[in-house]
């Protein structure tokens, strides 16, 4: 057993430690990712024992990470790029949308940019501005581009080795409120088989209520889930893990088999996650289905000055009232 | 090899090969003095420097200044740097959640906000509370952003002192914007003291690196706009040095386009004042754009949430410490005279009473109520908003109490 016990931002970094060790063409860049180890330390310890060819320290501009990636990645490396905080990765919207999501298309499969960009993403730390934000919708929204986003440290670890290896571009989304969470992770590969990157994850089994989130809601979720089973509602929890692609047999068969579904994150409702899933579920399941399909989500408001986030975020009284709303339909 | 071949030209070395060689060249953390080029007029011990090739353009401007201009400029410092450490001391204190200290660009940021007048805008980032005081903006308009109670929501127009914006280099843009809105307005060239206008917008060394602040020089210069570009190089963006962003330091870049870049003593309010009023001068008299380069140094962390001891060295923060702006500027008044220690205990006192308003002023800031939240997203009512907003406030009232 080569079990340990993990944060999630320790997770990430023993993944990418890991993808740079099996694949020399591996490098990171970002802000302040080299000697200082990120913001959240996420690559910590790497420039020292990867060198400065491989964890770069690249100037302060956004679309210049990323479009340097795209070059990097024409010439054969897989870099992994940190944007700083979800709200500062505008400034790469261009070069994400425009040529990173359409290369291989563009070229007709002659071209591929296997490159990761990794955005620590939500709120909950009492942040200023620009760092609170669940901007993950925009990049789904957008063909070419895999969205995919780990709840836990086994997550953490597995997922971003995947996204590595994956030879498409990955936006590779970090609950950042969860960095600090701990578990066991095994870090063997023989000792089971990681879930594929895009596999959904039934994160609890329950009857009565299909719950669909992903990233620092699951663990929200999961506690709500929890007190719910105080009063008798059992909630089957579903990790998405990946919002583009969707793994729609795991979500429509728990909904199928429960016939009530709630759709949580933290992203303003309108148009967001939750939107593309209810649309979906109610095509897919439209027989089994007792309840219309609900959302919980931030409100369709800039993400508001930190004293309000508790209130603008989903928290465990939002996500029950909305149970009780469908579990009464 | 045939007899008639060519000379065969000198080998050229090796090409290097990425796996065997780093990339990069040597470079290093550059801690100069800032160079001839450096505006500089008051030394490290508050000496006035003689005139130089560097500073000689700007003497008049300094020659000018009364020793009343002089002790309000360092009273500003004094100020500015109470102001700082009251909101590192209420960060610390849990009443904010952030606080990015100016700690050492005191002079930097003094000396470009006095050089401006009334009718002037400055675009700042989310460092100048020093530019912000010399506006007139009241300090505890600053607090409520790093308190979590808003995003800024001061009224910009009130003291022409733009919301901070932590994006970095987007507001150069916006004061090119802004500055070609003055030309069309007329503002410019016309002569009148108190109609020409001219904007001033704020970043930093990393700062220059942003697309948006490369775009706003090409912008500015094209349309000739009365802009002064103040970058403060306080040679850090959080752990990156300069040569992680640039190869020439800024100010060399302005002639790229199309216009003079000067590099000033970030820590000699004088010479700040001087280059910026020149700049301004400059600038409203239709003359177009100046980049400033104000060689300084962040002697604290990044923000109170930086560690820096993972990535610089002790010994440079010592260095910089000598080079004091306050101490210097102290010297300088003590020194010619202008200046007794009843004056300087007189602002001391007054920075007491300052911090001591601030403070309360902190403590005292409520939280807004929480339906405030949904206020002025659109200027006219949205549906959607209007919507959540209802279903907030019932929501709300569902708990006994509240929630
Ligand atoms: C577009 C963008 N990317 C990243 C950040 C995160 N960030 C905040 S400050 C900073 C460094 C800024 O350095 P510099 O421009 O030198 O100004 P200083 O903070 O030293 O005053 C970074 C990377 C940001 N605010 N905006």
């Amino acid at each position: 057993m080569t079990a340990q016990k993990l944060s999630l931002a320790k997770g990430l970094n023993a993944g990418l430690r890991k993808a740079m060790e099996h694949d020399p063409k591996v490098v990171l860049m970002g802000e302040d990712v080299g000697k200082l180890g990120g913001v959240f330390r996420i690559t910590e310890g790497l420039q020292k024992d990867f060198g400065e060819d491989r964890v770069i320290d690249t100037p302060l501009a956004e679309s210049g990470i990323v479009g340097t990636a795209i070059g990097l990645a024409l010439r054969g490396y897989r870099p992994v790029v940190e944007i700083q905080f979800d709200g500062f990765i505008y400034p790469a919207f261009d070069q994400i949308i425009s040529q990173v999501s359409k290369m291989h298309a563009r070229s007709l499969g002659h071209l591929r940019l296997p490159l990761v960009i990794r955005v620590p993403f939500g709120g909950g730390i009492g942040a200023v501005e620009h760092h609170s934000e669940s901007n993950e919708a925009y990049f789904a929204h957008t063909a070419g581009l895999r969205v995919v986003t780990c709840a836990d440290p086994a997550d953490a670890y597995w997922m971003i080795q995947q996204a590595v290896a994956s030879d498409d571009p990955v936006l590779f989304y970090e609950p950042k409120r969860r960095y600090h969470e701990r578990a066991e992770v095994e870090l063997d590969e023989d000792a089971g088989a990681p879930l594929p990157l895009n596999s959904a994850r039934v994160a609890r089994a329950g009857d009565d209520l299909t719950v669909l989130t992903y990233g620092p809601m699951v663990k929200t979720c999961l506690d709500a889930a929890g007190a719910a089973q105080g009063e008798g509602k059992s909630l089957e929890v579903i990790d998405l893990r990946s919002l583009s692609p969707l793994d729609t047999e795991t979500i429509f068969t728990s909904v199928r088999k429960t016939g009530r579904c709630v759709v949580v994150h933290e992203a303003p409702t309108f148009l967001a996650m939750g939107a593309e899933l209810a649309a979906q579920v109610q095509r897919e399941c439209f027989y089994s289905l007792e309840a219309p399909v609900l959302r919980v989500g931030g409100y369709n408001i800039p993400y508001p000055p930190s004293r309000f986030e508790e209130d603008f975020l989903p928290d465990l009284d939002r996500i029950l009232d909305s149970v009780d709303q469908a579990l009464a339909f | 090899m045939p007899d008639d071949a060519m000379e065969p030209a000198p080998q050229a070395p090796a090409p290097v090969r990425h796996h065997e060689t780093v990339v990069t060249g040597p470079m290093e953390h550059d801690i100069t003095d800032g160079g001839p080029d450096m505006v500089q007029f008051v030394d490290g011990d508050g000496n006035r420097l003689p005139t130089s090739p560097a500073n000689e353009a700007y003497a008049k401007i300094v020659e000018d200044l009364t020793p009343e201009d002089g002790r309000s400029m360092y009273r500003d410092l004094v100020l500015v740097r109470r102001i700082d450490a009251e909101g590192h001391a209420l960060q610390r204190q849990g009443e904010l959640g952030l606080w990015p200290s100016l700690l050492g660009q005191e002079a930097a940021q003094v000396g470009a906000g006095r050089a401006m007048r009334r009718q002037d805008y400055a675009f700042p980032g989310y460092r100048e509370h020093g530019v912000a005081w010399c506006r007139d903006v009241p300090p505890e308009n600053l607090l409520g952003m790093f308190r979590g109670v808003n995003h800024g929501g001061w009224d910009s127009n009130a003291n022409n002192f733009h919301l901070y914006t932590i994006v970095i280099g987007n507001q150069m843009l916006h004061a090119t914007g802004y500055a070609m809105g003055i030309q069309r307005d007329g503002d410019v060239g016309t002569g009148d003291p108190d109609r020409d206008a001219a904007v001033m917008a704020f970043t930093g060394d990393g700062g220059t690196a942003q697309g948006d602040f490369n775009e706003a020089l090409v912008f500015a210069g094209v349309a000739n706009a009365p802009l002064v570009f103040f970058v403060q190089n306080n040679q850090w963006a959080i752990s990156e040095p300069n040569y992680k962003q640039f190869r020439i330091p800024p100010y060399q870049r302005a002639r790229g386009f199309g216009f003079p870049g000067v590099r000033v003593d970030g820590n000699d309010v004088l010479a700040v004042y001087a280059v910026t009023k020149a700049a301004l001068d400059a600038a409203r008299a239709g003359q177009g754009p100046t980049l400033i380069e104000a060689f300084t140094y962040r002697m604290g962390a990044h923000t109170t949430s930086d560690d820096p001891t993972k990535y610089r060295i002790a010994a440079e923060v010592d260095i910089w410490r000598e080079k004091d702006p306050i101490t210097r500027m102290r010297g300088f008044l003590a020194s010619k005279g202008y200046a007794d220690e009843a004056f300087f205990d007189a602002v001391d006192k007054e920075a007491d009473e300052l911090a001591a308003r601030i403070r309360k002023a902190c403590q005292e800031m409520p939280n807004p109520p929480k339906p405030a939240m949904f206020d002025n997203v659109y200027v006219d009512p949205h549906p959607v908003v209007e919507r959540e907003k209802a279903e907030f406030i019932a929501y709300q009232a569902s708990f006994e109490g509240g929630k």
